[in-house]
């Protein structure tokens, strides 16, 4: 019974699972002691987050200067970082939200763990502009609030001011999304757990009973955040363009950048889920949970909106040469045979060429391929926005302001230590809270379990066979 | 805890049989105080008779709040109080103002549903309810009728119904 799923359909939950063994097996991992994989992990995550606390506090106490950055190329690593995280910061509401108004069920058994992915990744985006700002303690001067110069307000018709409240109504939208579908879970692990653990869990549920009413309500409030989470994701990045395409920079200043950069977003946020979840379902023995087939439907995502980037570089480069104007033409002549040649040929590459191995279903559903290529896009989307800020500064209007941008240790410290704080941020997420919504797969688990779709099929194959006699 | 309730409650193990129980006690006219569940069960709330949900409302109407709220503050801002020329625009840029609105009106909508969402389901951090078993939120459904001022004829015959319905355990808790 349940709502009706078509039988070809592939199960969601395998394993021949019952409501029981659900709780058991999510809930499992944040019992029992960790792991030593999940030591050494976060022992190096923990390393790195030193060196990204280090290197920003390095960059603080000297100043900016520490960059590379100069009067040309005023953004670098830093902004590069930015984009890419937030990029990253896409998929989990994506998955979530964009999915849940398309009923699309395979994301209940990776909605969790990528809107935690989203709200980490998101945080690591905002360290960003705040430690580029120089003076981190004045950050608070980029809101809108009333001051003793005058009071002197920000500038509304600023992008970058928009991308402020881009991405803080984002962070929080996402943190309240993610911790209302939280409380009915985090109830799960109370009931199980005795002494100070039921303590804590029966503070963080909210006192959560599972009342008719209660379910009703929050399945209302779901599907409007979702409603109202789906232009947001969209907004953001489109934000995040803006912050190029509104200037008079050519190769910037394009109206194209809005969809590519969501679609471009999209397909970097959904290789990050690949690569984390293809390790936490083995990690924590979810393979029930996170199947072949939701890789696959996630695969089919990223070639999908692989190729939508793919097209917009070809545009971009159609586009340069039929304006008919110079110093666009350039600005694309330079990125692909610059001095930055080869970072605009890794990001054709890992961008457009390689994902298209995922025409083939064979590719699509063999994990290490998949594992490979999510790696590739990471990389590829993170060169796509090098590409994007600096071969474009490094070489402006004037010959004689033509420069050269490379990152010092201080930045490269940087990058490599966000992403320590965000691996910190996952490991502890990993064992405090249930990576697959607990809930929302006991409501699949009758129209998309395994032993339900075969009782299905035999049925089906009983009625054909009474109707042909 | 001014009064203490006394609860009488079924627990079911499977949720079709939960739905066929609750179609079931609406016909005999039972009283049901609430049903638990550990995951939303579709087809309950007609079956309980529960009308539906208004909370989408209050979204509407904090989202209005937001869109208002920000684009009379930067019109206030941009035109009033100090106005500037940015770029060579009005200062009553329209369109520049149009992002910003936009994310405010999503701002205002999530925040004050998911507020209002735990203020009338009475939820938050530090409410402890009472949990009549512990396996709902694992894998069991209940029924729970308030007999408080019931007396026993009565009480047996809901006992009855949850045995006929197919209740796998019957018990009942003071809260």
């Amino acid at each position: 019974m349940g709502s009706i799923t078509s039988p070809i359909r592939e199960p969601l939950v395998t394993g021949n699972k019952t409501y029981s063994q659900i709780t058991e097996d999510i809930c499992a991992p944040t019992e029992r002691a960790p792991s030593l994989s999940w030591v050494l992990a976060f022992t190096v995550a923990n390393v790195l987050l030193g060196v990204f606390a280090f290197t920003s506090v390095w960059t603080v106490y000297f100043g900016i200067g520490t960059w590379d950055l100069n009067r040309t190329v005023g953004w670098g690593w830093d902004i590069t970082n930015f984009v890419w995280w937030i990029g990253i910061g896409h998929a989990g509401t994506l998955i979530s939200a964009i999915l849940l108004l398309f009923r699309q069920k395979w994301r209940t058994g990776v909605n969790r763990a990528a809107e935690a992915m989203t709200i980490f990744a998101v945080a690591c985006a905002g360290q960003f502009p705040l430690i580029h700002m120089g003076r981190a303690w004045f950050a608070f001067f980029i809101f809108p609030y009333p001051n003793t110069r005058g009071p002197l307000w920000v500038n509304f018709n600023s992008p970058l001011l928009w991308d402020v409240f881009a991405i803080s109504t984002y962070a929080i939208v996402s943190i309240l999304f993610w911790y209302t579908g939280l409380v009915p879970d985090f109830a799960t692990i109370r009931d199980r757990s005795r002494g100070l653990r039921k303590k804590i869990y029966g503070f963080v549920s909210f006192g959560w009973t599972g009342s008719a009413k209660h379910w009703q309500r929050w399945e209302s409030l779901s599907l409007v955040l979702a409603g109202l989470a789906t232009p947001l994701v969209l907004s953001v990045h489109t934000i995040v363009s803006f912050d190029f395409a509104t200037s008079v920079i050519p190769g910037w200043h394009t109206t194209i950048f809005p969809p590519y950069f969501v679609a471009g977003a999209i397909f970097s946020g959904f290789a990050m889920v690949q690569t984390l979840m293809i390790i936490t379902r083995y990690v924590l023995k979810l393979e029930d949970y996170i199947t072949i087939g939701h890789i696959e439907s996630m695969n089919k995502v990223i070639l999908l909106t692989g190729t939508m980037v793919g097209i917009a570089y070809l545009t971009e480069l159609f586009v340069a040469w039929y304006s008919g104007y110079i110093y666009e033409q350039f600005a694309f002549f330079n990125r692909a045979t610059g001095p930055y040649w080869a970072a605009y040929w890794i990001m054709m590459t890992c961008n457009l060429v390689t994902p298209q191995i995922f025409w083939f279903k064979k590719m699509r559903r063999n994990i290490y391929v998949t594992f490979i290529m999510s790696i590739f896009v990471n990389i590829g989307m993170w060169y796509e926005r090098f590409v994007i800020i600096a071969t474009t500064l490094a070489r402006d209007f004037l010959p004689s302001s033509w420069s050269l941008y490379s990152p010092t240790w201080v930045e490269i410290g940087i990058f490599i230590g966000s992403l320590g704080l965000f691996f910190t941020l996952f490991l502890v997420f990993v064992r405090v809270a249930p990576v697959v919504a607990i809930a929302e797969i006991k409501h699949i688990l009758k129209s998309s379990g395994d032993q339900y779709v075969e009782k299905q099929k035999e049925h089906i194959k009983k009625h054909q066979f009474t109707e042909n006699n | 805890m001014s009064k203490n309730k006394h609860v009488l409650f079924g627990l079911y193990d499977d949720d079709e049989i939960l739905l066929d129980a609750v179609k079931e006690a609406r016909n005999q006219k039972l009283d049901i105080m609430d049903v638990f569940t550990p995951f939303p069960v579709h087809g309950l709330d007609p079956a309980l008779g529960l009308s539906e949900s208004r909370l989408h409302i209050s979204g509407f109407v904090f989202g209005l709040l937001g869109a208002l709220t920000a684009f009379g503050f930067m019109t206030w801002i941009m035109v009033v109080d100090w106005p500037i020329i940015y770029g060579g625009k009005p200062y009553w840029a329209v369109p520049s103002f149009i992002p910003i609105t936009f994310e405010l009106t999503v701002l205002f909508s999530a925040v004050g549903m998911v507020i209002v969402f735990y203020t009338i389901c009475g939820l938050g951090p530090g409410v402890n309810s009472v949990i009549l078993d512990p396996r709902i939120t694992d894998d069991k459904f209940c029924i729970a009728f308030d007999v408080t001022n019931v007396d026993e004829s009565e009480q047996s015959e809901l006992k009855k119904f949850f045995e006929q319905s197919g209740a796998s355990e019957i018990n009942n808790k003071t809260i």
